[in-house]
């Protein structure tokens, strides 16, 4: 077969999402982002979501997340993003209205909105990235950060005595009325990222159907805050992650 | 009903003023003195009749951010609140400064700092005027004197932060917010369609129809240049708005001696203080700042000439005196009376300060 017989469209199995531009991203090689923004671009175009979809990037290393996913996006203030999806997805019910956030705009200074959002049930999707530290401002410590974990404020590790417990947000927000869906997903291997793209896709109908808000969790890594190559870094999240964060529905009505 | 005159409180004027404009949404959370906005808003119903969205925040920090995301969309959208929630929301007015989008903001100034008092103040006009939250910005500040003019000014302020992409904010002190007066209200206008906001917001966050190129509202540019440039294009629009809407009403100006600078509920105070001027001979004329940013130099400075004394006139502690003196370029004695911490102060109070501290010392 020659090369130009492979390539023909009939025989492609796998492209770039249409949405997903060729801009180069700046996410480090290793990371969960990468995959997960192809994710978001591949359910948004197969659903045929282009023309009514709206992202809320955050602030952390996702911020530039707009640049990446050629949809409408808006950039939010550290841990705002719920409550700027709230008011576009009130004022503009027919869009999907998404949000995009890391574990400390998510669970730390946005924890307020967020909790707040899921229980007003609004219409919205909330995909959170979990990776257990700051990534953009230098690895610190996360709300979300395990125990014994190192990190650049918590170089010892954290120890429940001085920094508290790892906080599983998700499991909190499964229990408001407000939830119509809330699963924990990883994107480590191909099957997981397989479910996770399943998840995305229930999630953005869910919040098309106006059932409530869902919340797509993904245990991520972080190789560069955790000093790890990105081979061990995913070898360290399954071996340390999912124990506090373990995988699948936490709700789905 | 465009004839009928009605009897209301200044905060429930602003709330109905918001509906027959054509407002897209509300988003606030209640606080003394404003908390009635929220309350007639919610009463209305307007959900029912115009599809305005009306929603209680979790906060001023949330509710900055609806509406930053509302500006964003190309909506028509405000809040309101008064002193302490208006510290909480310079965060997102900074970012909406920085990302060029046109919404309404409300402060209906109560005594601080801190909780302070739930009673009037005008002690937030440097926070309003000056910039408030962090980087270079401004508002247009509109301050109204009474109950018309809290319907009035939705109208212009929404239509001047469209004109020109920027935030606007009626500074109101809890006077006006908490007063009853007779208000003449506006017909009911539709709001905008979705075919009006792509062509004349064709910024607006609102999904690639016809998958136009897509649109991104951020406050973000790591590039230095870039972000200078950025900067550079927000002064020029300052500059503009400075150029052309400044507003000032002027009061018996014309032959006074002395002068008094107040807005608001203070300006009407002020205005009673005049006629027990005039009882006794004295020629008081007195400049009403409209917009507080940009401050109405021109109209100032045209009251000011061949003035004895200017008496700044205010509920805070020495904050528009200083607008006062730059705009007068300190040719003229200015000195200030004012009552701190939510007290409001009688119109004798007034006349007395002026004899004491202008009359007397200039003769």
């Amino acid at each position: 077969m020659e090369l130009n017989d492979i390539i023909r469209p009939e025989n492609r199995v796998y492209k770039r999402p249409s949405l997903l531009n060729e801009a180069h991203m700046h996410y480090c090689p290793g990371c969960s982002h990468g995959v997960v923004h192809k994710l978001v671009a591949e359910v948004i175009e197969e659903m045929g979501l282009q023309e009514v979809a709206i992202g809320v990037s955050p602030v952390g290393c996702a911020v530039f997340a707009y640049n990446y996913i050629d949809i409408d996006w808006l950039e939010a203030a550290h841990g705002r993003a719920p409550a700027m999806a709230t008011a576009t997805k009130r004022l503009m019910p027919d869009k999907l209205v998404f949000t995009y956030q890391g574990d400390g705009d998510l669970s730390a200074i946005g924890t307020a909105e967020t909790i707040h959002a899921a229980n007003r049930g609004e219409n919205i999707t909330i995909i959170f990235i979990n990776n257990a530290i700051y990534g953009m401002t230098g690895g610190q410590m996360a709300p979300t950060t395990l125990l014994g974990q190192k990190t650049a404020t918590c170089p010892y590790g954290r120890r429940a005595d001085l920094n508290g417990y790892p906080l599983a947000i998700s499991n909190l927000l499964a229990q408001l009325d407000g939830t119509c869906y809330v699963t924990r997903q990883t994107v480590y291997s191909p099957a997981a990222v397989r479910k996770t793209k399943a998840a995305l896709k229930k999630a953005f109908q869910n919040s098309m159907d106006g059932k409530g808000c869902s919340v797509v969790e993904v245990v991520s890594t972080c190789n560069t805050g955790w000093k790890l190559t990105p081979v061990k870094a995913n070898e360290w999240l399954q071996e340390n992650m999912f124990a506090k964060y373990p995988l699948g529905d936490l709700k789905n009505e | 009903m465009n004839d009928k005159v009605t009897l209301m409180k200044g905060n429930e004027a602003l709330a109905v003023a918001a509906i027959r404009y054509g407002a897209d949404g509300y988003f606030g959370y209640p606080i003394t003195p404003q908390s009635e906005v929220l309350e007639k808003l919610e009463e209305e119903m307007p959900w029912e009749t115009t599809g305005m969205v009306v929603l209680q925040a979790e906060s001023e920090v949330a509710a900055i951010n609806m509406v930053y995301a509302g500006a964003s969309c190309g909506k028509t959208v405000l809040t309101s609140t008064s002193s302490p929630g208006f510290s909480l929301m310079q965060e997102g007015m900074s970012y909406m400064a920085a990302s060029e989008v046109p919404a309404l903001v409300i402060n209906v100034m109560r005594g601080g700092p801190g909780l302070g008092t739930i009673h009037p103040s005008q002690a937030d006009y440097f926070q309003a005027v000056k910039g408030g939250g962090h980087g270079d910005y401004r508002l247009i500040t509109l301050a109204p004197a009474s109950v018309q003019e809290m319907v009035d000014f939705v109208a212009l302020g929404w239509d001047l932060a469209f004109k020109y992409r920027a935030v606007s904010m009626i500074l109101a002190d809890g006077v006006i917010g908490q007063m009853m007066e007779k208000v003449v209200l506006p017909e009911q206008r539709p709001r905008h369609t979705e075919e009006w906001i792509r062509e004349n917001c064709p910024w607006a966050v609102n999904g690639r129809k016809g998958m136009r190129p897509k649109n991104i509202i951020t406050s973000l540019e790591l590039d230095d240049d870039k972000m200078e440039e950025n900067n550079h294009r927000f002064q020029a629009t300052y500059r503009e708005i400075e150029k052309n809407e400044q507003r000032c009403e002027l009061i018996n100006t014309d032959d006074c001696d002395y002068l008094i600078v107040a807005f608001g509920s203070m300006a009407r105070i002020s205005q009673k203080a005049m006629e027990l001027a005039a009882e006794e001979g004295i020629k008081v004329g007195i400049a009403r700042p409209i917009t507080l940013w940009p401050f109405p130099v021109d109209a100032i400075r045209k009251a000011a000439e061949g003035v004895k004394g200017i008496l700044s006139v205010e509920l805070s502690a020495g904050q528009l005196i200083e607008d006062i003196k730059l705009a007068t370029e300190c040719k003229y004695p200015v000195d200030i009376f004012h009552r701190l911490g939510g007290n409001v102060p009688a119109p004798d109070e007034i006349l007395n300060a002026l004899k004491e501290k202008l009359i007397k010392k200039l003769g």
